[in-house]
């Protein structure tokens, strides 16, 4: 039994290509079902993400069953899978790349975790269709225990690798979990607001927006579901607020360490996180020095995240070679004629047929 | 017998503290398990060492300096495992692991713990409990420094941008703030308790009373100046270390006064 891989990724394909590929989340079962019923193929899982569209079969001669899927594509997506959009990876390969996409090795971001998901999401609706058996079930188990055991013993898929995750990480560091902090945004810059949209994501409690142009303060608090300030009144909601996020526009510091300090007495030794996105900065640097007040600007915050994307990118080599010993065990596995094929009846997708 | 199990409890400890450093530095995530594991066995040992001292002298084991510092880092144990799940506070055994190491090696070290085990009458059951409960205490407040000097680790790195692979590892500064002061209150509830089976237990000397009100009224200050005053998370988690410091010195005094007498 072989195992074969074809697909795209966006290391091969721009999205127009992609999304000319891609198959709904509700469709996924029934391609690996109809793909595993094509001639030569044994079993199939058919992953499709934003970012990848793979699928991988099981077959006793990997070259005619590259042959089918080819066909098999071209007469469900209406567009022929050409190389080198499309790459073709058979036995040793094929595993090889599998453990690296669940690993995060091969995503967009280094060491991201959703595709982890996005590939068991796959795998169940396969498996529920009745498209995959002995060898698959084997392949796509085995993979999700290297993603386990690479995340866990290595440090592929530790700390913030952008500055909204960045933000949100020192404020869970901070503030434990954010759902009772109160998130207050000066300026209404874009990356102020993706910064707020990650830590809403994460259940801050409320956001309050505050700009001079009192309109794009309305527009960006009615986008987030939080609540417009005027610039001149944001200093009265402050001993509410846990995150201050600074993105204005103005020449000059707006948050100073003598306008902080007597507020800060009133807080009751609760924390203040200022993440200072503007430059100039909004943020007198010296408000660090308060008690309780944790500031960081823009740089600090990209340091962050190329500080982690630098500790993943060292980690890739211990994770390629627990990788390989994988690979070798599964290859060693298959190469074994009795276990390649034989599944039991009912998952076997023979006996759909 | 007896020693044996003390010696294994030691090394189970410094076995924790020296795989935690390993795994710090590897950067191999989720150390906590072995953490657990060895914090587990190592408590197991004590247990086993506690009940055939308790056989051999006839009472709480309590009589010396020796057997109160092994009884003190068994509280300590005791009260990580009550803690370290309650906050899910997984480094903590990390930390843990290295004081309860060296309050045994300094036991060990001790005159008194080469002396066999003499068989005393027990001094009934307030004294004991005045004793034990009391030392429990001292658990909770060597925890509460434990817990404040990783709140200060924790707050350099966040002040200073350092956030390498032990910042990450460590927990959020709001949590160890509340375990901070939620293990000085519980330590400050205890120690109310032993003082007042001490006042039951009777015939307790004045210089015994006067120490421990030394350790027990900077903790009652250290808790309500946190309110009145509005102490700063930092300055609670210094205090208590400061505090466990004297705690520790007025405890070697009080063993030594005992052990006089």
């Amino acid at each position: 039994m072989e195992v074969l891989c074809l697909g795209l990724s966006h290391k091969t394909a721009h999205v127009e290509t992609r999304e000319r590929f891609a198959i709904g989340d509700a469709h996924l079962g029934e391609f690996s079902s109809l793909l595993a019923q094509a001639p030569g193929v044994r079993e199939a899982v058919v992953v499709s993400t934003c970012n990848r569209v793979e699928y991988y079969v099981a077959a006793e001669d990997a070259a005619a069953a590259h042959r089918t899927v080819s066909d098999f594509i071209t007469e469900k997506c209406g567009h022929a899978p050409v190389a080198p959009t499309f790459i073709g990876l058979k036995s040793a390969e094929g595993i090889r790349h599998l453990f690296r996409v669940v690993s995060g090795i091969e995503s967009m971001v280094l060491g991201e975790t959703e595709i982890l998901g996005q590939v068991k999401k796959a795998y169940l609706a396969a498996q529920t269709a009745g498209a995959t058996s002995r060898t698959l079930n084997k392949l796509f188990q085995r993979a999700f225990n290297v993603a386990k055991e690479v995340r866990t013993k290595t440090s592929i898929t530790r700390g913030a690798v952008s500055v909204g995750s960045a933000a949100v990480e020192l404020a869970e560091k901070i503030f434990g979990k954010l759902d009772a902090c109160n998130v207050m945004v000066l300026g209404a810059g874009e990356t102020a607001e993706m910064t707020a949209k990650a830590l809403q994501s994460r259940g801050a409690k409320a956001i309050f927006v505050s700009n001079r142009t009192h309109e794009r303060a309305v527009a960006l608090a009615e986008m987030l579901g939080g609540r417009a300030v005027h610039f001149d009144e944001w200093e009265r909601e402050f001993d509410a607020m846990d995150i201050l996020i600074g993105s204005t526009g103005a020449p000059h510091a707006v948050v100073t360490s003598a306008k902080i300090s007597p507020l800060m007495t009133r807080r009751q030794d609760r924390p203040l996180f200022c993440i200072d996105l503007a430059v100039p900065r909004d943020i007198e640097a010296t408000v660090n020095d308060i008690e309780g007040v944790y500031l960081y600007d823009i740089d600090a915050l990209q340091g962050i995240a190329e500080q982690s994307m630098s500790v993943r990118r060292n980690e890739l080599a211990r994770c390629e070679e627990m990788i390989e010993r994988h690979v070798a065990e599964f290859s060693q596995w298959l190469a074994v004629p009795h276990h390649g094929f034989g599944g039991t009846a009912g998952m076997h997708p023979e006996g759909a047929k | 017998m007896e020693r044996a199990f003390l010696v294994s409890s030691t090394l189970c400890f410094l076995a924790g503290f020296a795989y935690s450093m390993y795994a710090l530095g590897a950067k191999v995530r989720h150390p906590s398990r072995w953490n657990f594991v060895v914090m587990l066995l190592g408590f197991a040992f004590q247990l086993g060492f506690l009940r055939l001292r308790s056989g051999a002298v006839g009472r709480c084991p309590l009589t010396n300096l020796f057997e109160v510092l092994v009884f003190l880092s068994w509280s300590v144990v005791l009260l990580y495992f009550v803690v370290g799940s309650t906050y899910r506070l997984s480094l903590l055994g990390t930390f843990t692991a290295p004081l309860v190491f060296l309050i045994q090696v300094v036991a060990q070290l001790l005159p008194a713990a080469s002396v066999a085990p003499v068989f005393k009458k027990s001094a009934g059951f307030w004294p004991e409990l005045h004793a034990a409960i009391s030392l429990v205490a001292y658990g909770a407040f060597a925890l509460a420094c434990v817990a404040g000097v990783m709140f200060l680790v924790q707050e350099r790195h966040l002040k200073r941008h350092n956030l390498n692979s032990f910042f990450q590892d460590l927990p959020p500064i709001a949590n160890l703030s509340v375990a901070v002061q939620r293990l000085m209150l519980a330590g400050f509830v205890l120690l109310t308790v032993g003082i007042v089976a001490g006042f039951f237990a009777g015939h307790t000397p004045a210089a015994t009373i006067a120490l421990a009100a030394g350790v027990w009224l900077p903790y009652g200050a250290i808790l309500v100046m946190r309110r009145t005053h509005r102490f700063s998370s930092r300055r609670i988690a210094w205090l208590a270390v400061v505090a466990f410091t004297l705690a520790l010195g007025t405890l070697g005094v009080l063993s030594l006064f005992h052990l006089g007498n």
